[in-house]
């Protein structure tokens, strides 16, 4: 494959650029867990990630797919992984959770407090991404994802995903 | 200072690595024996993804150890290739699965316990051991919810299930302590200011557990009359020479194969 270009934006917004593949309507940018683009010399481009949880599996797609779109600038890649600070859906962007929310999916909402928490069954107000309504109840704590919890809406009836604040 | 044998501080930060890592790796593979076991699919995918949190945390510690260590060592070799006296884990992760309610009472426990680990490691002056714990900590704490849940709702529910429940808690009792046990290695790593003291995370870990079973009008177990001892040594039960070899075998079966 040729090279097509290797100015900083290029490179740098194709990175940004890529979606996550448990959530492909989100780039990983949206998603909060791009450090840093950063080129090296005329071949490489050094991308630091944070991980969302310790042991998500899409991270090893997503570095696979770092390196597959710095092949096509003609770059490698070297993929750091920054544990500290730690990911949080604080670092989600507007557009990351307009684009969950239109995917049907409720994006985080708040930070989970510090402290301890108080005992029984979700105490959170979560909108239904379906139909807006707050009258939704927690299904199951963990999800098909280790980011997401499922839930119900009792004005709609219909079940759905939401991205749990960390 | 020293690098070599047991006592030397590479020796030394690279077991204190290895006892964390172990006990997350061992209790990721526990939870995984869960999948398609557990009492309703949300709980296949729970206890999965609570596993999968682990094991992320042990791929992290045993990656670090391996550095430590410096003896070109990565997290499968350590994994896959090491023998049961070299596992440094405490017995409460290796025990065999027992029913939910007895999941649910060792989840209990050691969420907790891990909980307030990652809370004193905050401040490791291991950075990347710091790292992990201030990742860690915020999974654990959704471990320690759901574990809370279900002993509340276990325990206050039917005369059926907090039978079973207080059963799973006695059962599970003469494991805990262990996690407590001040062993050699942690005294130092709390000395050095890598780790924390074990025995120092009695209290509030206890704390948090008894209250939660108060409030599901549960019974704190007895002191047991037996308790775990020497997991940190290497000295393990029947049960962890089986879930070794499972856990192991294809790694050892065919070295280096790749998906």
């Amino acid at each position: 494959m040729t090279a097509m270009t290797t100015t900083t934006t290029d490179v740098e917004r194709a990175v940004r650029g890529i979606l996550d593949p448990e959530i492909p309507v989100i780039t990983i940018d949206d998603l909060g867990i791009v450090r840093d683009v950063e080129l090296v010399g005329d071949d490489l481009v050094r991308v630091t990630i944070t991980p969302t949880y310790s042991g998500c599996p899409a991270m090893e797609a997503i570095a696979q797919q770092i390196r597959l779109v710095a092949e096509r600038h003609g770059r490698r890649a070297e993929v750091v992984t920054r544990l500290s600070p730690p990911w949080t859906t604080d670092w989600m962007s507007e557009e990351g959770r307009e684009a969950l929310r239109r995917f049907g999916i409720a994006p985080p909402t708040g930070t989970r407090p510090a402290g301890p928490v108080t005992v029984s069954l979700s105490v959170r107000r979560v909108t239904c991404p379906h139909c807006g309504s707050e009258d939704t109840e927690e299904l199951a704590r963990f999800g098909s994802t280790a980011c997401k919890a499922l839930r119900r809406c009792r004005a709609c009836r219909e079940p759905f995903e939401e991205f749990k604040a960390i | 200072m020293s690098t070599t044998g047991t006592t030397g501080t590479t020796a030394r930060h690279t077991a204190y690595l290895l006892g964390l890592g172990d006990d997350a790796l061992v209790y990721a593979q526990r939870l995984g024996e869960w999948l398609t076991r557990a009492p309703q699919i949300e709980e296949d995918m729970a206890l999965g993804n609570i596993g999968l949190d682990l094991l992320g945390q042990a791929r992290a510690l045993l990656t670090r150890a391996g550095e430590v260590e410096g003896r070109g060592r990565d997290e499968d070799d350590l994994a896959y290739l090491r023998d049961e006296r070299d596992f440094r884990n405490v017995h409460l992760v290796e025990r065999p699965r027992g029913d939910f309610g007895q999941e649910m009472a060792r989840l209990l426990w050691f969420s907790s316990y891990q909980h307030e680990l990652y809370a004193g490691l905050l401040g490791s002056g291991d950075e990347v051991l710091a790292g992990v714990a201030g990742k860690a900590i915020k999974e654990v704490t959704y471990h320690r919810d759901h574990a809370t849940q279900w002993v509340l709702r276990l325990g206050d529910g039917t005369e059926e299930s907090h039978r079973r429940m207080q059963a799973g808690l006695e059962a599970v009792q003469p494991y805990v302590a262990e996690l407590f046990d001040d062993d050699p290695v942690s005294v130092w790593a709390a000395e050095t200011g890598l780790g924390v003291l074990p025995s120092t995370l009695r209290e509030p870990a206890t704390g948090y557990v008894h209250a939660v079973l108060e409030q599901a009008t549960l019974t704190v177990p007895e002191e047991p009359r037996w308790r775990s001892r020497g997991g940190r040594e290497g000295i393990h039960s029947e049960a962890m020479g089986y879930l070794l070899a499972e856990m192991q075998h294809l790694h050892r079966s065919h070295p280096g194969a790749t998906w």
